[in-house]
């Protein structure tokens, strides 16, 4: 069950996507997410589907995986649209019964918010389907590393975020297993009702949490075995550097951001 | 043969004990040589590891690794720069997602230009016999496979000794062999000081000194076949012999005398096939 999991996975793999500097990655993730909010009409929208659907193409990774990542979404999706539609009363009326009125105003709405709720999953999950989890913390710790004139210790919050990342595995087996024997004494986490269950979770967590803090106590002594006191005169083996790749990430990005301001201009605002 | 680490009268005390885990333990450990130190759970073997490197500090007494008093926490660095570690847990000593970045952890605490770790990560991890696997993701790999990345991370250091608090505890038997000869490597290619932690007889025979703890204190400290001649005071604390060497004492019960020295299988067969 727990295994299923895809959100944050990563998929090893050698395309154009899997090869830029993570950095550019996640610089040109963080502007195209900004631009999905500003699409304010179906050309500037459409063009910034386009342009996420093109690079998720370059990933080669199958839609399929994508489609499954998705797939527990789909009640939310729905569910927001739906309130949507029933809420939003602005333009002309289209239906009206009793006290529920479909106006076009809503229709578009309920249509931006599912094309931008799916379009900010899938070019999330591109950054994290590309990029390996020690690049993607290294990336962090080099572009929040400015922060550090205001004396925030940026190398301790990539250094935990590395540390959680590796963990999750291993935590996920020890739910496994705590569950297994939990049933093995006969507690039953499949039947009743929704308090019922929330109940019988409690057998694992705890005990999870316990053996959490054993872990956690004994990786310090692991890490000050291995001489580690923070991140001051710490050096790293790998080293990042940008390419033509990131250059042409970073122009392709600048081109549809401006076209998609230029668009939000000439068309009409639709929400 | 060098000293290199030095209990000098040496107690020691879990603040929520009673009783002194390490009883006025006194004992060297030198240069090269290859030490096993046996004993039943609660003897103390561990809290000894522990001492070694400054993880634990002496209540009493004084602990020299490397000519640093390891009471002095001026000088934990510099003894842990010589002392590797490996713990018993695979899980809980693996510190990055990619088994090489976990190998480099070490060398990047002590900043070590980048070019250099490499160069260390890829020859500690061919030591070890990982080299293959050093983009693979540690969770995937077996309990064997994990305690030799471990292993790897210590020797990255370029630390001159390691200590091995029972590292075979949580494997199964493939798992242990492993280890156990990639130890064999650290000791032949390297000249490295193992001081290995265990309650498994048979890791002990291939050791050039076995120290057997009991109670906080040494019981007997010498080459693996004398420590083995006293089967039965071994016993008594709690301990085994090797199994061919059970055996071959069995025998001799029997009437089939072939001698006391024989610590591995080969070495029984050998003595067997003379017998007969």
């Amino acid at each position: 069950m727990v295994k299923d999991i895809t959100i944050g996975q990563f998929f090893p793999g050698n395309s154009f996507i899997h090869k830029l500097d993570a950095r550019a990655k996640i610089l040109s993730c963080f502007v195209l997410i900004i631009f999905i909010f500003l699409c304010k009409n179906f050309a500037s929208m459409g063009l910034m589907c386009f342009l996420i659907c093109f690079v998720y193409a370059l990933t080669r990774l199958s839609p399929k995986l994508m489609a499954k990542s998705l797939k527990p979404l789909v009640p939310i999706i729905i569910l927001t649209s739906v309130l949507q539609l029933y809420y939003n009363n602005t333009g002309d009326v289209l239906w009206s019964y009793k006290k529920i009125t479909i106006t076009d105003g809503g229709i578009y709405t309920a249509i931006f918010i599912v094309v931008r709720i799916v379009a900010l999953l899938v070019i999330s999950s591109v950054l994290t389907y590309t990029t390996a989890p020690t690049d993607l913390t290294d990336a962090i710790e080099k572009l929040l590393s400015p922060l550090k004139i205001f004396k925030v210790d940026i190398h301790t919050f990539a250094m935990m975020m590395t540390i959680a990342l590796r963990f999750i595995p291993t935590l996920i087996d020890e739910i496994d297993r705590i569950m297994s024997a939990q049933k093995a004494r006969g507690a039953d986490f499949e039947s009743g009702n929704l308090l019922k269950r929330i109940k019988a979770l409690f057998p694992i967590f705890i005990p999870l949490i316990i053996s959490s803090f054993k872990r956690a106590f004994e990786l310090a002594d692991a890490m000050s075995c291995r001489c580690y006191v923070g991140g001051k005169g710490r050096t790293r083996m790998r080293k990042m550097s940008f390419s033509y790749r990131d250059a042409i990430a970073g122009v392709i990005t600048v081109v549809i951001c401006g076209a998609i301001i230029f668009m939000n201009f000439q068309f009409e605002a639709l929400i | 043969m060098e000293k290199i680490i030095e209990f000098k009268n040496v107690s020691f005390k879990y603040s929520d004990e009673e009783f002194d885990v390490i009883n006025d333990l006194t004992i060297d450990f030198y240069e090269g040589q290859f030490t096993c130190v046996l004993g039943h759970n609660g003897s103390g073997k561990s809290t000894m590891a522990k001492l070694i490197n400054a993880i634990n500090y002496p209540t009493s007494g004084k602990v020299t690794s490397f000519g640093f008093d390891t009471s002095n926490e001026e000088n934990e660095i510099r003894i842990r720069q010589n002392v590797g570690m490996v713990f018993q847990n695979p899980d809980n000593q693996i510190v990055a997602t990619i088994v090489e970045d976990d190998v480099a952890f070490g060398p990047e605490n002590l900043g070590v230009p980048p070019e250099e770790i490499r160069k260390r990560v890829d020859e500690a991890l061919k030591i070890v016999d990982m080299y293959d696997y050093r983009l693979h993701e540690p969770h995937k790999l077996s309990g064997g496979q994990k305690q030799r990345v471990a292993i790897a991370g210590a020797i990255a250091m370029q630390t001159k000794c390691i200590v091995l608090d029972e590292p075979t505890a949580m494997l199964d038997p493939k798992g242990r062999k492993e280890v156990m000869s990639a130890l064999m490597r650290l000791k032949s290619e390297l000249g490295m000081t193992i001081i290995l932690v265990t309650h498994f007889m048979d890791e002990a025979v291939n050791a050039d000194r076995v120290v057997v703890m009991n109670d906080g204190v040494v019981q007997f400290d010498g080459t693996p076949s004398e420590v083995f001649s006293h089967t039965e005071d071994l016993k008594k604390i709690g301990l085994s012999v090797p199994k061919p060497l059970e055996l071959a004492l069995e025998l001799k019960k029997e009437g089939y005398d072939l001698g006391t020295k024989i610590l591995t299988e080969d070495a029984f067969l050998e003595a067997f096939r003379s017998l007969i």
